[in-house]
């Protein structure tokens, strides 16, 4: 079993974030070395690296014992390095040997016609190798998410790779088809091929891998053997780091009024019994890994996408909430993750962003707007928040990320929301930002507002929350306490198919 | 032309000096444009001959209002030509048909421009029709509804008098006899200048902005999307009734036979003028001077003779122009 690939001292910065410091890996051939960590520890940067999609800042990557600059996708391919995205890229319309060979197709009469039997015998050839039963001249369309990734994966061995890099690969698979897979990976190392295997579910991880690489922070934490480690082991390396900043006090909530419960929310896998209540200046944390289903829930009790069963209560009364306009009415704010796409228009000022919840209030006779009354508001919330810009009348997209996360605050403040959602509140937020953020998070709750913070990064998670619930695969696994360890969110969001955790007043919801 | 037509999306100082660059510039080819046939031929800048121009360009000139509207919005409305010819045709059958009197025909075609514009926008807002096939289906449903009502005849406005003096007409003349520029001309700048506050300093305009700038954003502030959809669209179909009723006052007919093919007119006028085809920026200034330029392009050819079929070539030629200007500006601002 000689080593197939060696990556030593990666390093990659993004602008204003250190992706990778000293990041190394090792395949062997014949191996499936999986690679783990928490989102943003840097998995999928250093795979792109390998895979030629990212050229990084420094460091070696050794390949066959040769050392080799990767600088395009191309040239990964040519050294036999072959990936398949979480997000497949495949044409829906195109047919599977089509899709394969896009871009290569061969050609006959002097190039001057495709050769569309020798694609497809040639098609024909790789599924054969790898015992999948697939006419390959079925349109891809056609074809369940299981088949379209088989056909990602009979695309990367069309390159001949010797080296296969599977992000996630499970994730929209159910139990069969992961069988499947399993058992076309077993196909591919028994003839050689080394893989590298993404994914945060332990117990696949466990059944298909030959060692564990984990990585934290950007950094290379360290390689066991995958079936002699125990899983508490591998989570602790993941987690391993300490909170950087001291916890606030947590109020006590017991007699604070509910203002907001949520009962048997549901739909199709993405949200399975989700119940849960909010009181009076909580600050309730959503933890859980990737696609884990919290900005579903989120979005859901806003209103943003449809429901097919749950209730929601606010201040004990029930409500219907089918579209976002009338969860604002209920008094519900949701600050969506991608503040410009969802949150903000980013071409429009502050003055503007800041009324758009609100704009009844600024309607005059005729419906002109009253802008003095709107400049008035701004330039409060401007002075309340400590907002950096140079006047309400800037254009949005000119400002700081944490400036332009105030102005989505001062946005539902003014709409008197005393419900606010909060996803992913600090993303792209540099560092000094993050705290100011964590100070007003405080502030509000001190004031009254009930908070729902969804988090990815557990330190934030628990520095800021009252209460944490813990989602995995759709289900809410768990609550804990503010005294939580990042361990125990762990062991929770990794609960897989597990049954959904009780209410922590009381009832139990079946599963 | 007064700079009070103007109407900047609620923009920083940046964005307005490069909106303001492209107006300029349009504003500036509109001028060379001018300067250029008066040098070629003396008969150019003639009063009667500007006047012809500005009459000229008042029905596509609110067409492009109408179009402007939608445009800015993020969505687009091909049916503002044959719109316009059914709105004609509904004073033509409500004056002349019915007999009833002016001060019913035209509120009524207005009130049928809004309607039908409403329902395109309920097709778009409620039934996600996407815009271009919502309104190109109701651009057949309108030219089809012409021919039928009218049996392809057009219907004349003789029983209505006062009817053709909406257009031709001139309150300016009878005051300053030198200008006798037409009342038509004095609609368009007036359209002109409601549509343009209307963008600037409404919640109509406001979220006309928003929508084409960020949808989904603006959804989920808690705005009633669908509703303010249907009113953009509604608002545009009764600037085409406006339009409808300056062509059949000036040729004193509703003609149901045309209006297709006007509202590619009326979409040039909006890009040369600088608005966005993606949605979210535009200025009614910049639609003016588009419209202007693509009368006066075919005035001025017209003028030295230069056959029709190579007018249509130069005007798409400045539309290509135009939008590579505008590419240009953006790839400097960005």
């Amino acid at each position: 079993m000689g080593t197939l690939v060696e990556m030593s001292g990666i390093e990659k910065a993004f602008p204003g974030v250190r992706a990778l410091r000293d990041a190394r890996f090792e395949l062997a051939s014949g191996e499936v070395h999986a690679l783990m960590g928490e989102n943003g520890a840097g998995k999928s940067t250093l795979m792109k690296i390998l895979a030629g999609i990212y050229a990084p800042d420094a460091g070696r990557i050794v390949v066959d014992g040769r050392e080799v600059r990767l600088a395009s996708p191309r040239a990964a391919q040519a050294a036999g390095i072959g990936i398949i995205h979480q997000e497949l890229n495949l044409m829906p319309h195109l047919t599977a040997a089509q899709n394969i060979f896009i871009g290569r197709e061969p050609k006959q009469f002097g190039g001057l016609l495709l050769d569309e039997p020798k694609l497809n015998a040639d098609a024909a050839e790789i599924f054969a190798q790898m015992n999948l039963q697939l006419d390959p001249r079925t349109v891809v369309g056609g074809l369940t998410i299981a088949r379209q990734q088989l056909v990602e994966i009979a695309k990367a061995l069309s390159f001949r790779s010797k080296v296969l890099i599977m992000d996630e690969p499970t994730a929209a698979l159910n139990d069969a088809e992961v069988s499947d897979l399993f058992a076309i990976i077993e196909r591919l190392k028994a003839a050689g091929t080394g893989i590298v295997y993404i994914s945060h579910k332990l117990d696949e991880l466990k059944r298909i891998s030959d060692r564990v690489t984990v990585m934290r922070d950007g950094e290379y934490v360290g390689t066991v053997p995958a079936a002699t480690t125990p899983t508490d082991t591998i989570i602790s390396m993941m987690v391993g780091r300490t909170l950087d900043a001291e916890k606030t006090n947590v109020p006590d909530h017991a007699r604070s009024d509910i203002v907001l419960e949520v009962t048997g929310l549901n739909r199709g896998s993405e949200i399975r019994d989700v119940g849960f209540t909010l009181r009076r200046g909580e600050i309730l944390g959503f933890a859980g890994l990737m696609g884990a289903g919290r900005t579903e829930v989120a979005r859901a009790v806003f209103g943003a996408d449809p429901l097919e069963s749950g209730e929601i209560r606010v201040h004990g009364k029930l409500v219907s909430i089918r579209k976002p306009l009338d969860a604002v009415r209920a008094g519900i704010g949701y600050l969506s993750e991608d503040r410009k796409q969802f949150g903000l228009i980013v071409g429009m000022d502050v003055r503007n962003n800041v009324a758009l919840a609100s704009i009844a209030r600024f309607t005059g006779v005729g419906g002109i707007l009253k802008e003095d009354a709107m400049k008035t508001v701004a330039t409060g919330y401007i002075a309340q928040l400590a907002i950096k810009t140079p006047s309400d009348s800037q254009e949005v997209r000119l400002l700081s990320g944490g400036n332009q996360q105030k102005i989505v605050i001062a946005k539902w403040l003014l709409r008197d929301c005393d419900i606010l959602i909060f996803d992913e509140p600090t993303r792209g937020i540099d560092v000094g930002a993050k705290s100011e953020i964590y100070k007003l998070l405080n502030k509000l709750a001190a004031e009254g507002k009930a908070i729902i913070v969804i988090s990815s990064e557990l330190p934030e998670v628990l520095r800021i929350s009252h209460r944490i619930a813990v989602m995995c695969e759709g289900r809410l696994t768990g609550f804990l306490g503010a005294d939580a360890s990042q361990e125990q969110i762990m062991q929770l969001a990794t609960m897989r198919g597990a049954k959904t955790a009780s209410q922590p007043d009381g009832r139990e919801t079946l599963q | 032309m007064t700079s009070e037509t103007s109407s900047s999306g609620p923009t920083s100082m940046a964005a307005r000096v490069s909106g303001a660059q492209h107006r300029l510039l349009a504003f500036s080819g509109l001028i060379a444009l001018v300067v250029g046939f008066s040098i070629a031929s003396p008969n150019f800048l003639q009063t009667g001959n500007i006047i012809t121009i500005l009459q000229a360009t008042s029905v596509n000139g609110v067409l492009a209002i109408a179009a402007t509207i939608v445009i800015i919005s993020g969505g687009i409305d091909l049916s503002v030509g044959t719109l316009m010819t059914f709105c004609a045709v509904v004073a033509g059958v409500l004056m002349t048909y019915l007999g009833l009197p002016m001060i019913i025909g035209v509120p009524g075609a207005l009130l049928a421009g809004v309607a039908c514009g409403g329902f395109s926008g309920f097709l778009i807002a409620k039934l996600k029709i996407p815009p271009f096939i919502a309104t190109l289906g109701m651009m057949l449903v309108y030219r089809g509804l012409s021919l039928a009502i009218c049996g392809a005849k057009p219907i004349y406005f003789n029983g209505t008098p006062g009817f053709s003096q909406i257009s031709t007409g001139s309150l300016i003349g009878t005051v300053l006899p030198m200008v006798p520029v037409p009342n038509g001309v004095l609609i368009l700048f007036g359209v002109a200048f409601i549509a343009g506050f209307v963008l600037r300093r409404t919640v109509l305009g406001r979220f006309t902005f928003a929508m084409g700038s960020n949808e989904e954003a603006l959804r989920l502030s808690g705005v009633n999307i669908d509703r303010w959809k249907i009113a953009i669209y509604a608002v545009a179909g009764g600037v085409c009734a406006v339009a409808g009723i300056l062509l059949a006052s000036r040729i004193n007919s509703a003609q149901p036979a045309i209006g297709q093919g006007y509202e590619l007119d009326a979409i040039a006028a909006v890009v040369i003028g600088g608005t966005s085809l993606s949605g979210g920026r535009g200025t009614m200034l910049g639609t003016m001077v588009g419209a202007l330029i693509i009368s006066v392009v075919a005035n001025g050819l017209r003028i030295l003779s230069v056959p029709q079929e190579w007018q249509i070539v130069v005007t798409g030629a400045i539309i290509i122009l135009a939008v590579y200007l505008d590419i240009l500006r953006r790839r400097g601002a960005a």
